[in-house]
């Protein structure tokens, strides 16, 4: 079955007005605020995609991009 | 398609504060035309005037800013005239309920196929944070240094008795349930109201000591309950959200085409 994996997470800098939700709610702990208060996602390896970031970003500057893996490829015991 | 496929790009970043929970609506309602497909030329938004009505200028859709209060009255004209196309009204607590309190029980009571979302942050933002009616006793506003004594309304409860057929409220905190909420609200035929509690950092949250944006975030999923959750009889002090109204009334445009088709016969 086809499951979901971060591919990035694109963050618009210029509209990131640095307000700290996406750190706040993110229950992996990926994203941090840089020294100029914006978004970084400093532990991408965490992320589950679950997308919460994106959708209560209130500057609409977060997509988490995902693409496709197939679980089948993986060797099966 | 992506959220920026909805959006008038070349006005971003927006007017709003940091922190501002309208952004997070604007997120959640353009989520929830995307995943209803609905198309955009399909689509009016009419908003008042305020922090919440700048909404309207934000969207890639057929958009009417109008006067203070009025929304309702504009989105009314355009809906009787043109009922085919879906009529979003997003209003502020202030504008909706206090300069348009006339409008919204009238438009609840008339049933017209209209969606009012009400973005609640209890204060006027754009004029410097004085008290509205959805403030509350005891609130402190720029307008009320020593507490507000203002009672403040119930919207779900208003929206109820005066009529309307379709009642919800969720949080910006909820940002699943909100685009749910939007949509439910949209496909609903009759009037409709989703109350959205939103935070303002700048003003309500500054001045009642509610700390930062994530904070009042969190006070959000802290107060709230789902509908009949049996927290609520524990602590009655907490505030439901969810589905409250959900009925069917004869609607007021089918009802004045009725009417049309019965008196050209006649």
């Amino acid at each position: 079955m086809a499951k979901k994996k971060l591919k990035q997470h694109v963050i618009n800098r210029n509209w990131c007005k640095g307000c700290g939700i996406c750190v706040s709610v993110c229950p992996k702990k990926v994203l941090e605020l840089d020294e100029l208060d914006k978004a970084l996602a400093a532990r991408p390896e965490a992320c589950i995609t679950c997308k919460l970031c994106e959708k209560i970003c209130p500057d609409l500057a977060i997509i988490v991009e995902t693409e496709e893996v197939d679980e089948e490829a993986k060797p099966h015991e | 398609m992506s959220v920026h496929d909805f959006i008038r790009e070349r006005f971003f970043p927006h007017m709003w504060c940091a922190g501002c929970g309208h952004g997070t609506i604007l997120n959640g309602l353009i989520r929830a035309v995307d995943e209803l497909g609905i198309r955009k030329r399909n689509l009016v938004m009419v908003t008042g005037i305020g922090c919440s009505a700048r909404i309207s200028g934000y969207v890639d859709f057929h958009s009417l800013h109008t006067i203070h209060g009025r929304a309702l009255a504009f989105a009314t004209g355009v809906k009787l005239s043109r009922p085919e196309l879906h009529v979003i009204v997003p209003m502020g607590d202030g504008d909706g309920l206090s300069i348009g309190g006339n409008h919204f029980i009238h438009a609840a009571r008339r049933n017209i196929n209209l969606t009012a979302l009400i973005m609640n942050n209890r204060t006027y933002g754009m004029t410097g944070g004085q008290f509205s009616p959805l403030s509350g006793l005891g609130i402190k506003a720029s307008t009320a240094p020593y507490d507000n004594i203002d009672n403040s309304f119930d919207v779900v409860e208003l929206a109820k008795a005066a009529g309307a057929t379709f009642v919800a409220r969720t949080t910006t905190f909820h940002v699943n349930q909100l685009s749910d909420l939007i949509k439910a609200a949209i496909q609903h035929k009759g009037f409709s109201v989703v109350e959205i509690f939103t935070q303002c950092p700048t003003y309500f949250g500054r001045k009642n000591k509610l700390g930062d944006a994530p904070q009042m975030l969190q006070t959000f999923k802290e107060r709230t309950v789902p509908v009949g959750s049996p927290k609520k009889q524990e602590d009655p002090s907490l505030i439901e959200r969810g589905i409250f109204v959900n009925i069917e009334r004869p609607e007021y445009c089918d009802e004045y085409q009725k009417l049309l088709e019965r008196t050209q016969e006649a």
